[in-house]
């Protein structure tokens, strides 16, 4: 099914950069964001239970819905499947996906979409008993460790054994439910999966806080948000939108003192981002005070990582590579100016 | 005087063939294999029913949140009571719920009042027919109502809805597509055989995806169709070709003597299809068009793999909360329940349908 798609898709990509009016006047036309995300995803996106939209995820298109729109709800969300993420977005059912997708050069070179910032690096992780004292995954060597099999999950636990010239007693499971119900019952010492799903594994056992998720993350997955391929306006709207969510946080701009710092700052920095000089908001189509519509309505990225993810949230998972450069993670952005 | 002969009174049977331990010997002791299998069954049970029981009412938790049922180790009932307005109507807004309710209930009183015969057929079925119309004006909004996307429909209503539009539409279109089948014009019959044996030739899950996401490619510019909207079609096409086949079954089940009892009473072909052929067979294949109901209810289930909550994807999404991650089983247990009570209905249905028999249609 792929071989026949992937020739269509890239047609109807090519036909969309010529014949097709950009995605933002399509969207302000329209008075709505098409918005991209899963069927249900802890803490990403997921329907909560009066039936309103939430999650890391979802805060980029509501961000993005009040920097266009001043209104966070000017959204459709439309709940895809994983292999309907990239076709919804190269036929333009959606006008972006945000929905944990990894950022691969495959997807951004020959389906047809292009990818704007990265919001969540994840990545496989190791969860383990707290009691066991672990500093790193290396001191893992000779334990049994429960994963899933056929995944690129096991392959990437057999590299890093190589790697650190250790060696696993791997526990292979057909699923995931039943490799997280053997490792709770004590068959394994250790449990590996991606980052974010071990956090929210972790949160259907008894006693949560006797297991932790070790610092090691021994692959790349990069989730960024998609937008179709040959729309580059769109793209830099998406992208700098996420860059000044990020931003904010550098700065220490939060949704509670935004009007404040917009009102009071001197730093020029802030009053670039928020619209007090300069006029960059033109530069994506947008008003001047778009970052300032944005943060308002969602808070920088910090604020979002923690409401939905963080401490904040159930899911109780450290910053670790998603905090700000300056503080250990990974989040580095170009400066807006 | 001549002694007269009484007879003795009957005796009692032997106690061991009479009463509780008579049954018991007769139904379930007879002979060394029955006595095993009977052993083996009560052990079955004494090992499987009382940690049902436990899970399901001992140590179940009614009130409370997440961290009071994984203290009680049982099953979470609070959890469906917590996400019930999800499992009904998914992410629908919550100031026009009433709109869902009162579908609902249409539905419902529509299905009580034909499951008990209280109208007539043809009356019944005209009502059918129009059902979608005030359906889709409450739920959708127009006319006055405050619109709702449809990508906001979802839970139960959305199933229900894919499922009885689809019977609604698919049956109808099945008897075009049986009596095509029939037809003595070539290319309406070559037409009609090709539809029926593409569609049941592939899985309902390709329909699904090409309605999808092949279909927009197709579409002419401009043209907006909503995802749901192409499922719905993809649902329709899926069904009819199964309801054809069926109704082709009654078709050829009608004695050729009625066909030429019609025609010797002058009545035109066309005619005699609809008043002489067609109530007759249909009569005959109401079970089985019950029975392709049931499996039409279900099917919608796999509308999840096309990225649409109803109600057994939203029991996925429930059950992925992080305020209530780990309670899948209760939302399946939840799931299963109402699917159950849903065709168990339907089936009642068709069994009156059954029992009622050829006076089903001569009111």
């Amino acid at each position: 099914m792929k071989k026949i798609l992937f020739p269509i898709m890239a047609a109807a990509a090519l036909m969309a950069g010529s014949a097709w009016a950009g995605t933002l006047d399509d969207v302000k036309a329209r008075g709505q964001l098409n918005c991209g995300v899963s069927e249900g995803v802890p803490g990403f996106s997921i329907p909560d239970s009066s039936g309103r939209w939430v999650g890391l995820d979802v805060d980029m298109c509501r961000a993005l819905s009040s920097a266009i729109f001043n209104d966070d709800d000017k959204i459709k969300f439309v709940s895809l499947s994983s292999k309907q993420k990239i076709l919804a977005v190269v036929t333009g059912q959606v006008d972006l996906t945000s929905r944990t997708t990894t950022w691969t050069m495959k997807r951004d070179t020959k389906e047809g979409v292009d990818f704007t910032a990265i919001v969540y690096f994840d990545g496989q992780a190791f969860m383990a008993r707290k009691e066991l004292g672990l500093k790193s995954a290396t001191e893992l060597d000779g334990a049994t460790v429960c994963v899933t099999s056929g995944t690129t999950t096991e392959l990437n636990l057999a590299d890093f054994a190589r790697a650190n010239s250790i060696k696993f007693e791997p526990v292979v499971f057909e699923g995931k439910k039943e490799a997280v119900n053997a490792y709770k019952s004590g068959r394994c010492d250790a449990l590996t999966t991606d980052y974010s799903q071990l956090a929210a594994f972790r949160t259907t056992f008894p006693k949560p806080d006797d297991h932790e998720i070790l610092g090691d993350v021994i692959s790349k997955e990069p989730l960024s948000p998609l937008v179709k391929h040959g729309d580059n306006q769109w793209k830099d709207l998406v992208t700098w939108l996420l860059v000044g969510l990020i931003s904010a946080e550098e700065l220490g701009v939060t949704k509670a003192n935004v009007d404040d710092m917009k009102a009071n700052s001197k730093n020029p920095t802030i009053q670039r981002m928020l619209g007090v000089s300069g006029d960059y908001g033109s530069y994506i189509g947008l008003e001047k005070d778009w970052l300032h519509k944005a943060i308002k309505a969602t808070g920088n990225y910090g604020e979002i990582f923690d409401r939905n993810l963080g401490l904040g949230s159930k899911l109780k998972m450290q910053r670790g590579k998603n905090a700000l450069w300056s503080q250990g993670g990974l989040l580095y952005v170009p400066p807006l100016r | 005087m001549a002694e007269v002969f009484v007879a003795a009174p009957d005796l009692p049977p032997p106690p061991s063939t009479t009463g509780a331990i008579g049954w018991l010997r007769e139904n379930l002791f007879k002979g060394w294999f029955n006595s095993t299998l009977t052993l083996l069954a009560m052990a079955f049970l004494a090992y499987a029913v009382p940690p049902l029981v436990s899970w399901f009412l001992i140590d179940a938790t009614f009130v409370g949140d997440a961290e009071t049922c994984r203290a009680a180790g049982g099953a979470c009932w609070s959890f469906i009571g917590a996400e019930f307005k999800l499992f009904m109507v998914g992410t629908y807004p919550n100031d026009a719920t009433w709109r869902a309710l009162l579908s609902g209930a249409m539905l419902v009183t529509l299905f009580v009042v034909t499951a008990r015969h209280m109208l007539s057929p043809l009356v019944a079925a005209a009502l059918w027919l129009l059902l979608p119309i005030p359906v889709y004006w409450l739920l959708g909004g127009g006319l006055g109502l405050e619109p709702v996307e449809e990508s906001r429909w979802g839970g139960l209503m959305l199933t229900l809805l894919l499922a009885v539009i689809g019977v609604v539409v698919s049956v109808p279109l099945g008897v075009l597509l049986a009596l095509g089948r029939r037809s003595r014009f070539i290319a309406i019959k070559s037409l009609s055989i090709g539809i029926i044996e593409l569609v049941r030739g592939v899985p309902m899950i390709t329909i699904l995806f090409m309605a999808t996401i092949m279909l927009p490619f197709f579409l002419p510019e401009g043209v907006e169709l909503g995802v749901l909207h192409r499922v719905q079609i993809g649902i329709i096409i899926f069904s009819s070709a199964y309801m054809a086949e069926v109704v082709r079954g009654g078709l050829q089940g009608v004695d050729r003597s009625q066909i030429e009892a019609a025609a010797a009473l002058g009545l035109r072909g066309w005619h005699t299809t609809v008043f002489i052929v067609l109530p007759q067979a249909l009569r005959d294949v109401l079970p089985p068009l019950i029975g392709r109901c049931i499996a039409l209810l279900k099917d919608t289930s796999l509308v999840i793999i096309v990225g649409l909550l109803d109600f057994l994807g939203i029991a996925k999404a429930a059950s992925q909360d992080p305020a209530w991650l780990g309670f899948d089983a209760e939302a399946f247990v939840f799931c299963a329940a109402i699917y159950w009570a849903l065709c168990f209905s339907l089936s009642r249905y068709g069994r009156s349908l059954e029992r009622r028999g050829h006076g089903a249609f001569r009111d």
